[in-house]
């Protein structure tokens, strides 16, 4: 099989030109393996956000190289052509806002992804209808996300992060709104989700709580990552 | 794949319905005020058809007897009939003005014909609803069913009383005033009778004059004063054609013999239409314009701040790898859906008002298709600044800071 998981070699992006360009990211090195889930803390400004536009190519790195599995999707350029369907078909977002579309339904809010890449409408529904079982929120499938609490909304949020099974999800403080409890919970989610389908997760965070759950934990500072252990306790 | 557009409509249908009606109401506007041209068009068609004519004959160089006033001799009609081609002739004089019954008066137009011809002269209207046509010489008259008057209602035109015998319809004037028909002789009154005091002082004129109280000349006074009393002037000669006479052959010769400005059924048109109610129509046109104008800015607006409470959720659908092309269709679906319920309402508020107006609205199919398409157009230009916007939003916006 071939290796799945995230390297990243030398990343650096720069904001803008000449006098008032920024160097937000200056040498970020990485490498999550398959099934893992890291931590990414820094402080405010140190570059986790850009870092995590450059993976989800949204923004144009600079210059490094970035890696999803075998395939090589950055070297000094991008190397893949449609930059959107590998949004939609290798990465999976997930937000510290949970951002459901508030006109469709849970089920639909998590099926639209499946949908867009050409599935039928009753598989991708089952597949939506697989995964919100899987983390409880079953009983709230024909809910409009209005009338749904935060910590549900934020489980239908990480659903659709899943739902095309993306070999990379991307959490930028996916627990900032809940409490520790609910908090726990998503990071477990996480981690039986990428345990499960062999998922590379990166997970932005501030949150003290979670922070000790962590196997490893990158450090960002000023644009330049290191690595360290972490407690990685788990879960009681 | 499942309808964006049709899933947010109902989500906030509410927003929708209520535009629309909004947008409806403006439509149906519209749609009315393109039947107010048609109607002034039928009408003066009507006008036309319903005279019976095939040539016009009037004063000289008028656009007479409807565009222009035009008199001439009573006993023109004579002559005209000797003429080749020519079945029949009719005099006939029309006066808008106020007819009174009662306290009230109807603004209607005074058309005289000569009483007691056979069914289907021309000048005479083709068809009674009720009643009887004029048959006496005198205080009779038909009139319009839109004058609101019955059969047997009294009706005052300047000095003289009428009794309604007949009923007809869709008779109307140009400017869609209804018609009302009495005897040839009495119209004359109407139109060119001085009241007793002026003819008491044209007589005191005249006496005064010594070229004509010539007490030699016993019998000239009173003959110039007689002469001076007689109304014998009509506004136009209609003339209906023998089967197989040429229009334009006819006409020319009775121009050249006759010195008379003459004017086939096709002309007249081109008076009606191009000419009478060509300052209306540019009217109507102008408001045309204002309305679509106004319809666009409505869509834009109600587009653009729709699509600006989405752009959160645009920014994440582009995130996830939603197409340009999905984005950009979601809106104009929108925009059309909008168009499509105003024009629902807006037909329907034009259909059901439209008899309500006081003239003729005339609802043409090919107009309301016409409109169905200028407001699809018209609501797909106003989604183009909502969609410029929604493709310029950026997906790491999904992301923030
Ligand atoms: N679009 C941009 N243009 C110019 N500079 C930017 C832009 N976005 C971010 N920066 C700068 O790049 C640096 C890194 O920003 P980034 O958003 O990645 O930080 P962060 O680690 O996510 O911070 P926080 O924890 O506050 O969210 C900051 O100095 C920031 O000012
Ligand atoms: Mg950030």
């Amino acid at each position: 099989m071939a290796e799945k998981g995230i390297h990243i070699e030398g990343l650096s992006k720069r904001y803008g030109e000449g006098d008032t360009a920024v160097l937000a990211l200056k040498n970020v090195n990485m490498h999550v393996a398959p099934g893992e889930v890291v931590g990414l803390i820094g402080p405010s400004g140190s570059g986790k956000s850009t870092l995590l536009k450059s993976l989800g190519a949204v923004i144009d790195p600079t210059a490094g190289r970035m890696t999803l599995g075998d395939e090589v999707i950055y070297d000094e350029g991008w190397k893949v052509p449609d930059l959107r369907a590998l949004r939609r078909d290798k990465i999976g977002f997930v937000f510290q806002a949970p951002y459901l579309i508030p006109f469709l339904d849970v089920t639909d809010n998590v099926a639209l992804l499946p949908m867009l890449a050409g599935v039928p409408n009753a598989e991708a529904r089952q597949r939506a209808l697989d995964l919100l079982t899987a983390l409880d929120v079953q009983h709230r499938a024909k809910a409009m996300p209005s009338q749904l609490s935060g910590g549900e909304q934020q489980r239908v949020a990480i659903a659709r992060g899943l739902v095309n099974r993306p070999p990379v999800i991307l959490a930028d403080e996916p627990t900032a709104p809940l409490d520790s409890e609910r908090a726990m919970a998503v990071i477990r989610i996480l981690n039986d989700m990428a345990k499960k389908y062999e998922t590379a997760i990166i997970v932005v965070t501030h949150d003290e709580k979670i922070i000790p759950t962590f196997k490893r934990i990158y450090h960002i500072r000023d644009g330049v990552t290191h690595e360290e252990a972490g407690e990685g306790r788990g879960f009681q | 794949m499942i309808s964006l557009a049709g899933r947010d409509i109902l989500h906030s249908w509410g927003k929708f319905v209520f535009t629309g009606f909004g947008l409806g109401l403006l439509i149906g506007v519209t749609l009315v005020m393109a039947g107010v041209y048609r109607g002034m068009v039928d009408d003066g068609k009507a006008l036309l058809d319903n005279s019976g004519a095939d040539l016009w004959v009037v004063q000289k160089d008028t656009l007479g007897p409807y565009a222009e006033s035009s008199s001439l001799n009573d006993d023109l009609y004579r002559t005209i009939l000797a003429m080749p081609g020519v079945a029949r002739t009719a005099n006939v004089t029309y006066l808008t003005m106020q007819v009174k019954k009662g306290e009230q008066d109807v603004r209607s137009m005074v058309v005289g014909i000569v009483p007691g011809e056979a069914w289907g002269a021309p000048g005479w209207p083709p068809y009674l609803v009720a009643g009887r046509q004029i048959t006496r010489g005198h205080y009779e008259a038909v009139a319009d069913i839109a004058t609101g008057f019955k059969l047997g209602d009294y009706i005052r035109i300047r000095r003289n009383q009428y009794t309604v015998v007949g009923l007809t319809r869709r008779m109307v004037s140009s400017s869609g005033d209804p018609m009302v028909f009495i005897p040839l002789k009495d119209a004359q009154e109407a139109q060119f009778l001085k009241d007793n005091d002026a003819i008491w002082q044209s007589r005191r004129r005249t006496e005064a004059n010594p070229a004509f109280n010539r007490p030699g000349v016993p019998g000239l006074l009173d003959a110039v004063i007689a002469s001076q009393a007689t109304n014998s002037y009509v506004n136009a000669v209609l003339v209906r054609l023998r089967a197989g006479a040429a229009p334009d052959e006819v006409a020319e010769s009775i121009r050249r013999w006759k010195r008379l400005t003459v004017y086939t059924r096709s002309q007249m048109e081109g008076i009606l239409i191009g000419k009478l109610i060509a300052t209306s129509a540019k009217q109507i046109g102008m408001f045309l314009a204002i309305l679509a104008i106004v319809s666009a800015a409505i869509v834009a607006f109600i587009i653009y701040t729709l699509t600006m409470d989405k752009i959160r959720e645009i920014a994440v659908l582009k995130l996830i790898g939603t197409r340009n092309r999905t984005i950009a269709a979601m809106i104009m679906q929108q925009a059309l859906a909008l168009g499509v319920i105003g024009f629902a309402v807006g037909k329907i508020t034009a259909t059901f008002a439209a008899p309500l107006f006081p003239k003729y609205v005339l609802l043409m199919p090919q107009d309301s298709i016409a409109g169905f398409f200028a407001v699809l157009v018209i609501c797909a230009l106003a989604s183009v600044i909502a969609i410029r916007m929604a493709l310029k939003v950026d997906p790491a916006e999904a992301i923030g800071g």
